[in-house]
């Protein structure tokens, strides 16, 4: 068995969505969701959908929980900003909506350019109704998606996990 | 993309249009977008398999998209206006990616904003849907301006392996609001317990 990297939360949160017997897993790339994009994409029980903007994914999910499949949406703290009109399908139908959002702009970011939304994302999310559990060490990660995901599919709510910058990490841009 | 010209004069009425493709729905799994689709699609009568957006604009195709993926087996049409395409146009990039075969997205093209006081949507200015679904990757795609034309297209929106993409281009006569079902959690239970039985 390979040993785990220390602070890879990534095949635990995998394990989870499979757990919840997840299919469709939606998302616009963050670096902080790379290893989780990699094992969606490569199960064959799992319809990966790559988005054009994050705002398609609450709608895609919303039509997938229509037809009996559950899903869940990753992006980065800055795609918040796309999705807050859509969220009205799933807030008004009581569409169970699952977010894992990375975090930039709250820890040790230095692109002032990220810091706007990053620091009105829990903010955002909260106005348009979505419930928000946050997780900022690797050994939090998994388990708050668990209860995140209970809250979202059993109690039929919009849920974000928060996964904070401090342990996704910051670009090293000297490098 | 065999009747592609944009100067032709504009003679179906949406209503009739829409009536005369839920006709041949069968079974068929049925999204409407927000606005005069939703009004249009209702007047045609209600149905169990009738998802209703009364929001989200821009949504409706990609929940389509969502649904055909965990539907395999059914056939899914998505019945949307014009602007609301146009406010999710990456969704044909997203949809293009995804090769549904069951999935036919059927835009009732106004050339306007119709709930909004008719103002021009970018069709009006040419702006072809049909080529922009095409040039995305969809597996066929047309556009139908007369109701011969769009009888001969019912086959494609039902039978031809997808994606396919029907652009029908309508008059923009306002037309009387006949709303369905509006509350949203009736409309998904309604929907979900007809196609999965209970929860």
């Amino acid at each position: 068995m390979a040993r785990k990297v220390a602070g890879d939360w990534s095949s635990d949160v995998f394990k989870v969505l499979k757990g919840e017997g997840v299919r469709q897993v939606a998302y616009v790339p963050d670096a902080g969701h790379t290893n989780l994009i990699k094992r969606c994409r490569a199960d064959k029980a799992i319809t990966a959908v790559p988005l054009t903007t994050e705002e398609e994914g609450v709608a895609l999910l919303s039509g997938a929980w229509l037809g009996g499949e559950a899903g869940v949406l990753l992006m980065q703290s800055s795609g918040v900003g796309n999705i807050v009109n859509m969220l009205s399908i799933a807030n008004e139908c009581r569409f169970p909506l699952l977010m894992l959002v990375t975090m930039r702009g709250e820890w040790g970011e230095f692109n002032p350019w990220q810091m706007p939304m990053g620091q009105a994302t829990q903010a955002v999310l909260e106005a348009a109704g979505v419930i928000i559990q946050r997780a900022d060490t690797p050994d939090r990660v998994a388990e708050t998606v668990q209860s995140a995901a209970a809250m979202a599919f059993e109690g039929g709510r919009m849920v974000a996990v928060l996964i904070g910058q401090r342990l996704v990490g910051f670009k090293d841009w000297s490098k | 993309m065999a009747h592609a010209q944009t100067n032709r004069k504009i003679t179906l009425d949406r209503r009739k249009a829409v009536n005369r493709i839920l006709k041949d729905r069968g079974d068929t799994l049925l999204v409407t977008g927000l606005g005069a689709s939703t009004w249009d699609a209702a007047a045609a009568g209600d149905h169990v398999n009738n998802f209703y957006l009364w929001g989200g604009m821009g949504g409706a195709a990609v929940c389509g998209l969502g649904l055909a993926l965990a539907q395999k087996d059914r056939r899914v049409l998505v019945i949307t206006g014009d602007g609301e395409m146009l406010m999710g146009m990456g969704a044909l990039a997203t949809i293009a990616v995804q090769r549904p075969q069951n999935l036919a997205i059927c835009v009732i093209d106004n050339q306007r904003y119709g709930e909004t006081g008719m103002q021009e949507t970018h069709t009006q200015f040419g702006v072809d849907l049909a080529t922009i679904a095409t040039g995305a990757g969809f597996a066929e795609t047309d556009t139908a301006w007369t109701m011969k034309e769009l009888e001969d297209s019912l086959s494609l929106l039902y039978e031809t392996p997808g994606p396919v993409f029907l652009d029908v281009k309508v008059t923009d006569a306002l037309q009387p609001m006949t709303l369905p079902m509006r509350d949203g959690p009736a409309i998904k239970h309604r929907f979900r317990e007809n196609l999965l039985g209970k929860a």
